[in-house]
């Protein structure tokens, strides 16, 4: 329903709580906590999801992690709109 | 790969540990999942052995804490219990009727660090929830401890179990629970055994009736997207394949009952034979790594035909362990609910008991369930 293009560039996304980035000591990985669910995040995300404080927006987001890893911006861009996107619709990022 | 076969397989970490506080409980649900057997309040773990317990989860790798009973708020260690789990890194999940809950011990709860709190609803009309939960004031009671749990800003997931009394309401206790507030909601049809399995006449709705509510939970799945995520466990009786039961057996989760024997899922004990190890005596690693109960379905290799040689034997392991005991005689055949199994018919047959209810017959009488707790006061 939420597709990546509805999320505007200065929502300022968060963790819910009762939704917690872990770094598993067991497994070695970063994992995405809810209710009944676990998630694997990759590296990407778990770039994308430390810096959803809900103070940052969407476009800081996007500039910080450009210059960070001097990627093309319209690229992360995306990245970042449809990991949000299907995290919202799952109601484990709120935007 | 040949080497890799040869090779045993380390028993994968454990994600989830079930605790089953206590059995004590104020409601009656009549289709409750507990034993017939209920544990006693004399046998109850204490609170320093709960402690230990989840300490030691999360040292092997468990990463959810489900507090669940009968009715864990009938524990008055409760809130330490989950500043407990908070300290050893668990995500904590209380699941619970709301009976015992006070405004003021959801802060408590919430001050704790309790991540999620899961509320069951018996249907969506109060007369009728307080009588399928045998009493009185229940419904309102729950309608309170949801805007606590939203007062205090920790998630919410309703659950609603579903059967004849309330059928014709499914698809209406999804839209009550986006009214409570919920985040989630658990739309799950009946499994027949233990309490429900008494109460199977009773309880048992007829094929149209649960064609009708299957249909119209999944329209609000879709209308709701975005809103409240659905989770929707609908009778498997049609289905062509059985579900993976528990994720795999030995696999994910375990259950630790009040008096802390450990089980790979919560009806383990209707299967004869089983050796099921304790807390007291043993430690949580131990008994995921080590005790027969765990081991005995652990894997593919005590699988029989038609499992033992199909593909699909990785995927849903066979189906439920309980469910080919109680319809074939035997844990280890292929659960009857798959379209192989040469006891497939016998669900079948199950299945046209649903076709012989008569919808418009009253629910009878329920056998409810027992070990009543006292609600303390407000
Ligand atoms: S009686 Fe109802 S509320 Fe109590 S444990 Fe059983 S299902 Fe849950
Ligand atoms: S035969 Fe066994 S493994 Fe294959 S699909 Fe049926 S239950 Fe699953």
């Amino acid at each position: 329903m939420s597709g990546a293009a509805a999320i505007s560039a200065d929502s300022k996304p968060r963790l819910p709580r009762g939704v917690h980035l872990k770094h598993d000591e067991t497994r070695g990985e970063w994992l995405l906590l809810a209710p009944e669910r676990v998630l694997k995040t990759n590296a990407i995300a778990v770039e994308i999801l430390k810096r959803c404080d809900g103070i940052a927006t969407l476009s800081e987001i996007v500039d910080d992690l450009a210059a960070q890893f001097k990627a093309e911006r319209a690229q992360i861009e995306t990245d970042v709109k449809t990991l949000l996107g299907e995290l919202a619709a799952k109601r484990m990022v709120d935007l | 790969m040949n080497a890799r076969e040869t090779t045993p397989t380390p028993v994968p970490a454990p994600v989830g540990i079930l605790a089953e506080l206590t059995h004590r409980c104020p409601l009656g649900c009549p289709y409750c999942s507990n034993p017939i057997e209920l544990d006693s309040r004399a046998g109850e773990l204490d609170t320093e052995t709960w402690k230990r317990v989840f300490s030691e989860a999360a040292a092997a790798g468990v990463l959810h804490a489900h507090l669940s009973g009968g009715e864990p708020a009938a524990r008055r260690d409760l809130v330490e219990i989950v500043a407990h789990c908070k300290k050893v890194g668990l995500y904590t999940n209380l699941i619970t009727s709301g009976i015992g809950i006070t405004r003021e011990r959801m802060r408590e709860l919430a001050e704790a660090g309790l991540d999620h709190v899961q509320l069951s609803i018996q249907d969506a009309l109060p007369e009728s929830a307080d009588r399928i939960a045998g009493y009185k004031g229940a419904f309102a009671r729950k309608i309170d401890v949801a805007k606590w749990v939203n007062e205090v800003g920790i998630p919410l997931t309703v659950n609603a179990v579903i059967h004849r009394a309330n059928i014709a309401r499914a698809g209406r206790m999804v839209e009550f629970a986006v009214e409570l507030g919920a985040r989630r909601v658990e739309i799950a049809h009946t499994q027949y055994y233990a309490w429900a399995l008494a109460n199977r006449k009773a309880l048992m709705p007829s094929r149209a009736q649960v064609d009708k509510a299957v249909a119209e939970v999944e329209r609000l799945r879709e209308v709701y997207a975005g809103k409240i995520v659905v989770d929707h466990v609908a009778p498997d009786y049609y289905a062509k394949y059985p579900k993976a039961c528990m994720g795999g057996w030995g696999k994910r989760t375990l259950n630790v009952t009040p008096h802390g024997r450990v089980l790979p899922c919560h009806a383990a004990e209707t299967i004869p034979g089983l050796e099921f190890w304790n807390v007291r005596e043993h430690s949580v690693p131990d008994i995921w790594a080590n005790s027969p109960a765990f081991n005995a379905y652990r894997g593919t290799d005590w699988m029989l035909e038609p499992c033992r040689s199909c593909p699909r034997k990785s995927i849903d392991f066979g189906g439920c362990r309980c469910q080919a005991l109680a319809l074939t005689g035997d844990a280890r055949n292929a659960d009857p609910i798959c379209h192989l199994s040469p006891y497939h018919d016998k669900v079948a047959a199950i299945a046209a008991t649903f076709d012989e209810v008569d919808a418009n017959v009253p629910a009878s009488d329920y056998i409810y369930r027992t070990l009543k707790t006292q609600v303390p006061a407000q």
